[in-house]
């Protein structure tokens, strides 16, 4: 390297993006690829080529295809795999907004009490088969969307009363996370064993339950947020360097707050109440892309949302495939396979900035 | 730019900061707000960038109310440096300069802002850090970066919240002396809270002393830091003698 490219900012700033764009793509083609490779996992042996046929059948009817290959493919496996994909992007995007929405590491749609509210919405569904709307087979789905939701605005009105500070924020998160728990664990000692085994199912959360018409109507909801939640980057970026600079960069800091924890508890709400508790996903991807590439909202909150989607695509893959037929749940395996993977990046990577 | 502020008054909790204070500041001079802990230089250089909201009076920037801009346009008529700067999460230098440009840029950055990011770094002496993570750098230096991100906002009246207190002598010197050829050479004006009388002294074209949350005194370092009025304000018997330029150097003998 000579002199002159060092000290060239510019250059410099070039080089940057460049590698992080090129990190954004890897991460884009590396879920694109286990996707296909996923497709052709699972309890019934089928070949990829099998498999691929199976799909183009569905555009163009000219292979002849067994149907039981088409009801494993396009029945079981790939609502399965793109729930986990849309899944993995939620959890990774509404935790990389909010720990910088509220900027703290320890932030996650976990901490911060939804994922407990939406349990004890669906463990009131479960158990006692009671819902705030509808009934049927959505009663549970409904109501652990709507508990989550309103485990936010109770959290976020709290830290209201005290000027909106973010430690309270957090610190009613965490405590109404243990009030729900309390509520489930109350709910799990007074129910029957029946909904006692579905309630610990929903608490361990699992993608077996991916049906197209949920992926159907998540899919462009999840782009749709997203889309807009990365709008707010810039205002993110300069949120981070603390409330009095974002105000005088001219951003209207509360705003911009209750705009990205809205959009990103409905966001996390709408996947959760589908697959159950997923947790340290969404801690933990916004962390192992800011070791890999900083902490530019522009990139940070697709790359989290990736990384999300990768490390829940492999776990869920390997939960179905590892004793099959019967399946590990994939809460289990998110932190077997995510807790030593990002202990090594925090261990190898030098740089120490979370002090 | 000028400046005018028109009686304003902020409190909180019951409690009075700031009662009736009143300035008239011209463009391109460099302006110290001095005055015990307490008396509310901190406040008042944050109520100016509307970062709190007084309860009354007004700002006028060129006779027009600042509150009736809006916070973008305003953004583009005054930067901000806190008195010190933690980031929580990693960013490089480049980055949190680019910040300064949000007033101007929509989602995408153009070439014209990586350019005027990359001439702020080099008018700072910063350019070499450009692709540091911020948390590596010194107090000095952070300093540097914090000033850098206010400029690239291209502002025309910059504010410094005790741009030299936690730096070493050195760094004290080198952030003044930028400050000073900001003003020159871009005409802008600069509002400083500052601790240090001596470093108020020497690079300030006016000082303006608070007491008990009003403007005490107003005027050229000159007869602006005189034993007298330093007794009155800070309670502390001092001696000022002359620097080589004639300057006022002041030395702290005991308190009252």
């Amino acid at each position: 390297m000579t002199e002159d490219e060092v000290f060239d900012a510019e250059e410099v700033y070039a080089r940057a993006s460049w590698k992080k764009t090129l990190f954004t793509l890897v991460l884009f083609v590396a879920v694109a690829l286990l996707a296909v490779f996923a497709v052709s996992m699972g309890a019934a042996s089928l070949g990829m080529g099998e498999c691929f046929r199976v799909v183009l059948a569905e555009f163009m009817p000219v292979e002849e295809v067994s149907t039981f290959a088409q009801v494993v493919v396009l029945q079981l496996r790939l609502p399965r795999i793109l729930m986990a994909i849309i899944t993995g992007i939620s959890l990774g995007v509404a935790g990389a907004v909010m720990q910088g929405v509220l900027r703290n590491p320890l932030v996650s749609p976990y901490t911060l009490g939804l994922s407990s509210g939406a349990a004890c919405g669906a463990a009131i569904a479960i158990v006692l088969g009671v819902g705030l709307l509808g009934t049927g087979r959505y009663i549970i789905v409904i109501n652990a969307f709507f508990f989550s939701l309103l485990t936010m605005a109770v959290v976020y009105g709290i830290s209201r009363i005290k000027g909106t500070s973010v430690e309270t924020l957090i610190l009613a998160g965490v405590a109404m996370g243990y009030l729900f728990s309390a509520v489930i664990s109350l709910l799990k000692y007074t129910s029957g064993h029946e909904e006692l085994r579905e309630v610990v199912f929903w608490l361990m959360g699992g993608l077996y339950t991916a049906r197209w018409e949920n992926v159907i109507v998540l899919i462009p909801a999840v782009f749709f947020l997203t889309a807009l939640l990365m709008r707010y980057s810039w205002d993110l970026n300069a949120m981070s360097a603390g409330e009095e600079v974002a105000v005088s960069l001219g951003i209207n800091v509360n705003r911009v707050r209750v705009t990205c924890l809205t959009l990103s508890t409905i966001l996390t709400a709408s996947v959760i109440a589908f697959t159950g508790v997923i947790g340290f996903i969404g801690l933990v991807s916004p962390h192992v892309c800011r070791l890999l590439i900083g902490n530019d909202h522009r990139y940070l909150i697709p790359c989290s949302g990736l990384v999300g989607a990768l490390l829940l695509l492999v776990s869920d893959t390997a939960c179905r495939t590892m004793i099959s037929p019967t399946e590990i749940p994939v809460g289990i395996l998110t932190s077997f396979i995510g807790v030593p993977f990002f202990l090594y990046l925090l261990v190898r990577k030098k740089r120490r900035w979370w002090q | 730019m000028k400046l005018t502020v028109s009686d304003l008054t902020f409190g909180y909790n019951g409690k009075t900061i700031l009662d009736g204070i009143s300035l008239d500041i011209e463009k391109g001079v460099i302006v110290s707000l001095v005055g015990p802990n307490g008396a509310g230089k901190s406040t008042l250089i944050k109520c100016i960038d509307r970062i709190l909201k007084p309860q009354k009076g007004t700002v006028y920037i060129d006779g027009k109310e600042a509150a009736q801009l809006s916070s973008k346009d305003f953004s583009k008529t005054m930067g901000y440096v806190p008195q010190s700067t933690l980031e929580v999460f990693p960013y490089t230098v480049f980055d949190i300069v680019l910040m300064g440009r949000r007033p101007h840029i929509g989602w995408r950055v153009t070439g014209n802002d990586v350019k005027i990011v990359s001439r702020t770094l080099r008018f700072m002496g910063i350019e070499e850090f450009a692709s540091r993570y911020f948390d590596e750098l010194s107090g000095g230096e952070k300093q540097k970066i914090a000033m850098a991100r206010a400029l690239a906002q291209e502002p025309e009246v910059l504010l410094l919240d005790e741009p030299t207190s936690n730096l070493d002598i050195k760094h004290q010197l080198e952030v003044m002396n930028i400050v000073k050829k900001l003003v020159s050479e871009r005409k802008i004006s600069a509002i400083m809270a500052m601790h240090d009388l001596n470093l108020a002294s020497r690079f300030s074209d006016s000082i303006v002393m608070l007491k008990d949350k009003r403007v005490f005194k107003v005027g050229d370092p000159r007869s602006i830091l005189i034993s007298e009025n330093i007794e009155r304000v800070y309670g502390v018997k001092a001696e000022v003698i002359k620097d080589s330029r004639g300057m006022p150097y002041i030395m702290p003998i005991e308190p009252v």
